[in-house]
């Protein structure tokens, strides 16, 4: 089973080729053999899985490389590699993927580029496996660019609409800003280690890494002296911020739900931006250097904390249903960041794999509500629990699922991720305890908004979605309930797979998980009593709080600043770059064409009277010589005997006299 | 017998006379007259070195025999074009035919 692992990226991969090249003659337009191949590739998984699970639980390992450009003494291997973790994603991209790609069937029904959003779906999953299975770092950073590149095509899927455009221009060269710093640090690695595959770097770590210093300056902060697998390891995480939306690189993620809502479940959702925090748990230990105060892993919770609160915050205020969840996931991704920061190697994965399941069952579900009403507003909404009941109930087992509630997945990872804080770094248990409080808040909001209380518009017949898309709800609402027991402080199967070092998993505390559900708990509560009991009512908190809601509901301003700092800067660049090229560049360029001109005169010139004037004198003469002949020629007979004697007379005198 | 020197040259005059008028003349019939001269002339040359050169041969006579055939064919060739001539242009005249030109 384990050997037809190169098979579970390869299949889509084909089937993305296949589909974009004869889509519309394939039975269903290809969606059929989309879904085939991802079935195929969930099955493998599965199948591995059954196998580890029956032989005593234990992560699988596996790899296969072989010698790709032999440059001079430096041979560069390719190849794929299946671990614990490996095996973790592997499970959570094929059954999302396979879901969403089910889903797809009934919610883009009727689209004029049907087969080519499955083709690239396709590519889209393919991409994201082989970056699961890359056994070297190069490996996973083409793939990382190629699940960028299939996120800019669907984001962008409705490219007639001008923001959609916007949208997937934006998501692709934020992230490539991130990129820029995974490259440097793929870089630094390889110039350090000599090889990019993740043995060879992870061995290198403990020899010379995490003993060579480097020193430099930075600004604001001034000189340091860091090791050389913290700068590495920073730099890797710009990568991982860009995809996983972490401030300030999150400013993508709420623009890229211009895309097909399927879309934002699987990719935008639930496996590519969780990309990012996979990238840091592979390289988790290149990020854990040392035992005792990593700067890598101290900046990884830093960036993980801002994150997971300030989206929080805005999703307090945000009304596009797409756009609370959007949120949502950006604060759920900083979560998880905070995890793998605080040294929760396991819980961060954890909290990746449940999330992933609700979250997605998240936007599936509000792709539902859009399809059947035709807005994404919230204030629109209202009442669709009666309309939508399959809809409204998988919902709501994911919002408690995502909000934390005993005994939902979110539970059991929240409660994790909050276990390490409180053991590691006691300041970030404190505001992961915030974090679970705004998510609850927020949640129950939403939910309370779309579905509950009476329809705000009449106008708006909503309906129930076709099972198509109802069936992949169910199964993901049934794994948010229940993707949280694989890893049980009781049964800590998830930890036998995915764990870092020997580390045992922490031991529960009932203290921690009994914070965790009060703030859930609190969170929802305080949604029911805003816009449930009305006790206070949403317009009394929006005066009181005036300077924080115009915060908020400006999204801090991120995107302001940024623009301020970044593009503007980058744009006066390009205005000189412009500049340059218009006077320098193209002046040098008109020097030459105009010399080109001018020499071309003088050779016409020659050409005209010289050459011309040699063919034509050739010409002439030719002319000249025939008229003169012509004259002989006077068609009377006694002419051409007078000549033909003539002609006698000289062959006579020639034979006689000569 | 008589020198062959004089047949010779009465045939060389024919044979000239012949030529001028075959070139200088217009009328159709007047060449075809002296084209038969010419060929009268080189008979005589025939006849003349015939018996001159091998007295007991007829070669040269047999071979003037067979010229005069040809002459008369000639002829009758030469006649029929004038008549054709004739017919289409109402004259005979030699200069007016010059179709064959560039």
């Amino acid at each position: 089973m384990l050997d037809l692992t190169p098979l579970i990226p390869a299949l889509p991969l084909t089937g993305s080729a296949l589909i974009a090249s004869f889509g519309r003659r394939l039975p269903g337009q290809g969606a059929y053999l989309a879904i085939a191949t991802l079935a195929a590739g969930w099955l493998i998984s599965a199948g591995i899985l059954w196998e580890t699970l029956t032989h005593g639980a234990h992560a699988p390992h596996w790899e296969r490389s072989i010698a790709w450009a032999p440059t001079g003494d430096t041979i560069l291997r390719m190849g794929f590699a299946l671990d614990g973790l490996g095996l973790a994603m592997l499970l959570v991209v094929t059954t999302v993927s396979l879901l969403v790609h089910i889903y797809s069937v009934g919610y883009m029904h009727g689209d004029p580029r049907y087969p080519r959003f499955f083709s690239f779906l396709q590519l889209f999953s393919a991409s994201m496996l082989m970056l699961v299975l890359a056994d070297n770092l190069l490996l996973l950073y083409i793939s990382w660019e190629l699940v960028g590149l299939s996120s800019y095509l669907l984001i962008g899927f409705w490219f007639q609409k001008p923001e959609a455009m916007r949208a997937a221009k934006k998501a692709f060269i934020v992230t490539r800003l991130g990129d820029i710093g995974l490259f440097l640090g793929l870089l630094t690695l390889f110039n350090a280690v000599g090889s990019v595959a993740f043995r060879d770097i992870f061995a290198a770590v403990d020899t010379h890494l995490a003993t060579t210093m480097v020193s430099f300056t930075l600004p604001l902060i001034g000189k340091v002296v860091w090791p050389l697998a913290a700068v590495a390891a920073i730099l890797i995480f710009f990568g991982a911020m860009g995809k996983s939306a972490q401030f300030p690189l999150h400013v993508w993620l709420p623009d890229a739900m211009e895309g097909p809502t399927p879309v934002s479940a699987l990719i935008h959702a639930a496996t590519m931006v969780a990309a990012g925090v996979y990238l840091v748990a592979r390289m988790y230990p290149v990020f854990h250097y040392t035992d005792h105060g990593s700067v890598a892993l101290a900046f990884v919770a830093g960036i993980g904390v801002v994150t997971a609160l300030m989206a929080a915050t805005i999703g307090l205020v945000m009304n596009d249903i797409k756009r609370v969840l959007a949120y949502s996931t950006v604060s759920q991704l900083g979560y998880m960041m905070m995890g793998l920061g605080v040294g929760g190697y396991t819980a961060g994965m954890f909290h990746l794999f449940t999330h992933a399941f609700f979250k997605a069952g998240l936007f599936l579900g509000s792709g539902s509500v859009i399809h059947g009403t035709g807005t994404q507003d919230i204030r629109e909404m209202g009442g669709l629990a009666r309309r939508m009941p399959h809809t409204y109930w998988t919902f709501l087992l994911a919002t408690a699922a995502l909000a934390g509630i005993f005994p939902f997945a979110g539970f059991w990872s929240k409660d994790e991720i909050l276990l390490d804080a409180w053991l590691h770094m006691r300041w970030v248990f404190y505001a992961g305890l915030a974090g679970a409080l705004l998510t609850a808040f927020y949640m129950g909001r939403l939910v309370i908004k779309t579905f509950l209380g009476e329809p705000r518009r009449e106008d708006i017949h909503a309906h129930e979605s076709p099972p198509v898309m109802t069936v992949p709800l169910w199964v993901l609402a049934f794994l948010s309930v229940t993707a949280g027991l694989v890893n049980t402080p009781w049964k800590p199967l998830f930890h036998h797979y995915v764990s870092f070092g020997h580390a045992q998993a922490p031991p529960f505390s009932l203290t921690i998980a009994a914070a965790g559900t009060a703030a859930a708990v609190l969170g929802l509560l305080g949604a029911l009593a805003v816009y449930r009991w009305e006790w206070v009512s949403a317009a009394t908190l929006r005066r009181t709080f005036h300077p924080l809601y115009v915060l908020f509901s400006n999204k801090w301003y991120v995107d302001e600043i940024l623009y301020a700092l970044l593009v503007k800067p980058l744009f006066a660049v390009c205005r000189a770059a412009f500049a340059f090229d218009r006077w320098v560049v193209d002046g040098v360029v008109n020097l030459v064409g105009w010399l080109g001109l001018v020499l071309s005169r003088i050779q016409g010139w020659l050409d005209r009277w010289v050459v011309d004037g040699l063919v034509n004198v050739v010409g002439y003469t030719v002319r000249a010589a025939g008229w003169l002949l012509t004259r002989l020629q006077t068609g009377l007979a006694q002419t051409n005997v007078l000549l033909a004697f003539a002609g006698l007379v000289a062959l006579v005198w020639l034979l006689v006299y000569r | 017998m008589i020198p062959t020197w004089w047949p010779v040259t009465l045939s060389a005059l024919l044979f000239g006379i012949g030529l001028f008028g075959l070139l200088s003349r217009r009328n159709a019939i007047a060449i075809l007259m002296c084209i038969e001269l010419m060929l009268n002339a080189a008979n005589i040359n025939l006849v003349a070195f015939s018996r001159a050169v091998t007295p007991q041969l007829l070669t040269g006579q047999v071979f003037a025999i067979f010229v005069m055939a040809i002459a008369a064919a000639e002829a009758a060739v030469g006649l029929a074009i004038v008549i054709a001539l004739y017919r289409n242009r109402e004259r005979i005249v030699v200069d007016e035919v010059d179709l064959l030109r560039w």
